[in-house]
């Protein structure tokens, strides 16, 4: 018999407001629906009202957690506007803020991931090591998130030189940690019982989706816009592309656990790299034409496209976060699947709703739908791991 | 090398634009027509390492101006193919007839301009709730500002 689970729309998976719609016959799912639009805001609108640099402002708050790969996007997309090359440390700073916001978000999701199957341990340590990483943005920047590094031709502040020795040692000290939660992932059997194998996504479908960031990459497919679209330092620093060929949840957490030890890296060739001079390029005025800018968030691939008249507001400035073109991917891993499996295989491409609307709306819901919440499925899913543990004797 | 890969897209698709602006050696903006959309959109998706990226929706004067970007991997280039719908009967092809990508940025702009999609396969709201009014698009303008604007930024 088919039935469906509504999942949402409130406080579902990952704290943010989202309408999944499981069609199942037993236990598997046969069918998905996603419905989105229940967190709009309007900043694509909002932002055709403030000037080019105001909008920087605003864009970061799109998103809480990569709240500067947006702007960096946006900043770029503004510079391709008027041709405008950016100082070469400018180009650093911008790099070292970008890898360490990677670090701190993928922290943040092995916890949240970990805290879905039940490994509330995981949740501590993840999110405990994050700590040092917001400390080092305090330090650098002023602030733990929403750094305002970014603006149009450079950054707005110059990082201290002589905090550059502490930070190295700091991102030296994690590393342990990071094999700290690499080895909870890979030596842990339940874990393997209950991540590999399942929300495969083939190589296939992730192209026909163009599925972005970690996502895709654990499909074996190497696309990486640091890489295939140099901007910033990327293409003066010596690092690689992490792929992993299975496509299942187990390999895109081991992506995300590889790359912050690349995270690390980056972050340390650029202290020691750090050229002198100036970081800003002082943009007076915005030609009338249009850009597009992109960079590799945590998350996958920040899209933006301005377009200016000559005054100092855009016409129109787009926003496509990589959680647009992950979300829809859920159609070809959750279906077949079981329910217990559905929560971890929705988490695993890191969605990010506040990202992936930016439409302001109010919203009258007037039918009375039986809702399962994402409190149920959690514990569905704890549930799940600890019958794995008792049967494996763990 | 980017220059290569885009005079055999231009030689190929010869008659099909109408107008191709270089902006830069990574940023190309190709002008076509709504019913040589599906040709240019199927021959480029079709090219080596050529990724669906999205597509942003205009309201100009001149009616909706629709640009599909695309995403080349390997040559770091960027194109973007725009065409132009009619303001009093904005109907363009749907690009996710070819690309499962297109789908969701179509049905957004189909919500928040108005702009329908022929042969879409499912045209319903993305982002709007089901009570909307049908005959309001958020991101349609209205009178054009006639004062004076700032210019630095």
């Amino acid at each position: 018999m088919k039935s469906v689970i509504p999942i949402g729309p409130y406080h579902p998976l990952q704290e943010e407001p989202e309408l999944f719609r499981l069609y199942v016959d037993g236990e598997t799912v046969v069918d998905i629906d996603i419905e989105i639009g229940w967190n709009h805001r309007g900043i694509e609108k909002i932002c055709e009202s403030k000037s080019f640099d105001q909008v920087t402002f605003v864009i970061e708050r799109i998103c809480g957690i990569c709240s500067t790969s947006h702007p960096i996007a946006y900043v770029q997309a503004v510079e391709d506007v008027g041709g405008v090359e950016v100082p070469e440390r400018a180009k650093y700073i911008r790099t070292v803020i970008g890898e360490l916001e990677r670090i701190h978000s993928h922290l943040l999701w092995a916890g949240l991931a970990g805290h879905f199957l039940g490994y509330n341990t995981v949740f501590m340590w993840a999110w405990k090591y994050r700590e040092p990483v917001l400390d080092i943005f305090e330090e650098l920047t002023g602030n733990r998130n929403h750094y305002a590094m970014m603006k149009p031709g450079g950054v707005r502040r110059d990082l201290d030189e002589s905090k550059f020795e502490s930070v190295a040692k700091r991102l030296d000290e994690l590393v342990p940690k990071l094999d700290l939660l690499a080895g909870a992932f890979l030596d842990d059997p339940v874990l393997h019982a209950r991540l590999k194998g399942i929300g495969i996504l083939t190589p296939e479908k992730a192209l026909e989706y163009a599925a972005l960031g970690p996502t895709v990459r654990a499909s074996g497919i190497a696309k990486d816009i640091r890489r295939d679209h140099p901007h910033a330092a990327y293409d003066k620093i010596d690092w690689k592309v992490i792929t992993l060929p299975e496509g299942d949840v187990f390999a895109k957490a081991i992506v995300r656990v590889l790359e912050m030890y690349e995270s690390v890296k980056i972050i340390k060739q650029c202290l020691e790299k750090m050229p002198q001079g100036e970081i800003d390029a002082k943009i007076e005025e915005v030609p009338p034409g249009e850009g597009i800018g992109h960079y590799e968030a945590p998350r996958g691939e920040t899209f933006h496209y301005v377009r200016s008249d000559g005054t100092n507001t855009p016409v129109r400035h787009k926003v496509r976060a990589p959680t647009f073109m992950n979300l829809p991917t859920a159609k070809a891993t959750v279906v077949g699947g079981t329910i217990a499996d559905a929560t971890i295989i929705l988490a695993a491409i890191d969605p990010c709703y506040c990202c992936t609307e930016r439409m302001a709306m109010t919203f009258d819901y007037k039918s009375k739908r039986p809702i399962m919440t994402g409190m149920d499925l959690v514990k569905l899913s704890q549930e799940k791991t600890a019958r794995l543990r008792k049967e494996m004797g763990v | 090398m980017q220059e290569s890969v885009l005079d055999k897209l231009i030689e190929d698709l010869g008659p099909k634009l109408k107008n191709v602006f270089k902006k830069s050696p990574r940023r190309v903006y190709l002008n076509v027509e709504p019913d040589g959309l599906l040709d240019v959109a199927r021959y480029i998706l079709k090219m080596d390492g050529v990724r669906y990226a999205i597509a942003t929706g205009i309201d100009t004067p001149a009616g909706f101006e629709v640009l599909h970007h695309f995403d080349f991997d390997k040559h770091n280039m960027i194109v973007s193919v725009r065409v132009l719908a009619d303001r009093d009967n904005p109907i363009l092809p749907s690009v996710a007839t070819i690309t499962k990508a297109a789908e969701w940025i179509e049905r957004e702009m189909h919500d928040m301009l108005g702009i329908n999609f022929e042969d879409h396969p499912d045209m319903r709201r993305l982002l709007l709730p089901e009570d909307w009014p049908d005959d309001v698009f958020p991101l349609r303008r209205g009178k054009p500002w006639e004062g004076k604007v700032p210019k630095k930024i």
